[in-house]
């Protein structure tokens, strides 16, 4: 079970080979990977900064995957969030899964995400074309999708 | 204790974090929001919507009704967009 903050990109297939690497007993491996888009509210954006909370975001993290790891049989998880400045296009955040079954692969990376959006200490500020500064307002929606998990 | 601020909170009152010292009848984290929010005129931008806010005490999300006593870090920060 790893958690990991990072300004630096990443390689999703590396990740996964790191993962399962040694292993024989993994039957399902479930990936998320969360891009920068390039509008907001239908206007285009420059870039983005995401800034969050060192140690907090951290430990919030692992709180959520354990509460993932109860719920769920999982044989591993990663959790791999960027911070700092991105633009459009690039990856933000990447979550794997590993269990012997899909189901619980699908379920526990949907899971993961969407506890992510809403208790994991980020804040998203984007740069519109304009060069103002915009802090983007959380979204009702990803609470509801937190809500129907329990 | 340690006071910190993220994202636009910390963006209106100004700075990251601060040490304060609030008197005995700031008993609740809701009530540490309001003690700070009287001090001036950016923590009362900061703070025009307290229901709003959210807070951590020592690295761990509560509630405004939480009690303060003992703790060593209290944030506030707006709702979260990560992912």
């Amino acid at each position: 079970m790893v958690v990991r903050l990072q300004p630096h990109d990443f390689d999703i297939s590396a990740e996964i080979d790191q993962l399962v690497a040694g292993r024989t007993d993994i039957g399902a491996v479930v990936t998320f990977a969360g891009l920068v888009r390039d509008m907001a509210k239908g206007a285009p954006i420059l870039d983005m900064t995401l800034e969050h909370y060192p140690g907090m975001c951290e430990a919030e993290l692992e709180r959520i995957e354990a509460e993932a790891r109860s719920r769920w049989e999982l044989q591993g998880s990663l959790i791999l969030h960027r911070y700092g400045r991105l633009t459009p296009g690039e990856r933000i955040v990447l979550v794997v899964t590993l269990s012997p079954h899909r189901h619980a692969a699908f379920e526990a990376a949907e899971f993961l995400m969407d506890y992510l959006k809403t208790r994991a200490p980020f804040w998203k500020k984007e740069t519109a074309a304009d060069g103002t500064g915009h802090w983007v307002d959380a979204r009702e929606i990803d609470d509801a999708a937190m809500a129907r998990w329990g | 204790m340690r006071v910190r601020y993220f994202a636009w909170v910390r963006e209106r009152i100004g700075r990251a974090e601060e040490d304060v010292s609030p008197p005995v009848d700031v008993v609740t984290a809701g009530d540490l929001v309001k003690w700070l929010k009287a001090r001036d005129e950016q923590s009362d931008y900061a703070f025009e919507r307290p229901e709003v806010i959210r807070i951590a005490i020592d690295q761990m999300h509560v509630q405004p009704t939480t009690p303060i006593a003992g703790a060593r870090e209290i944030a506030f920060f707006p709702p979260m967009t990560g992912g």
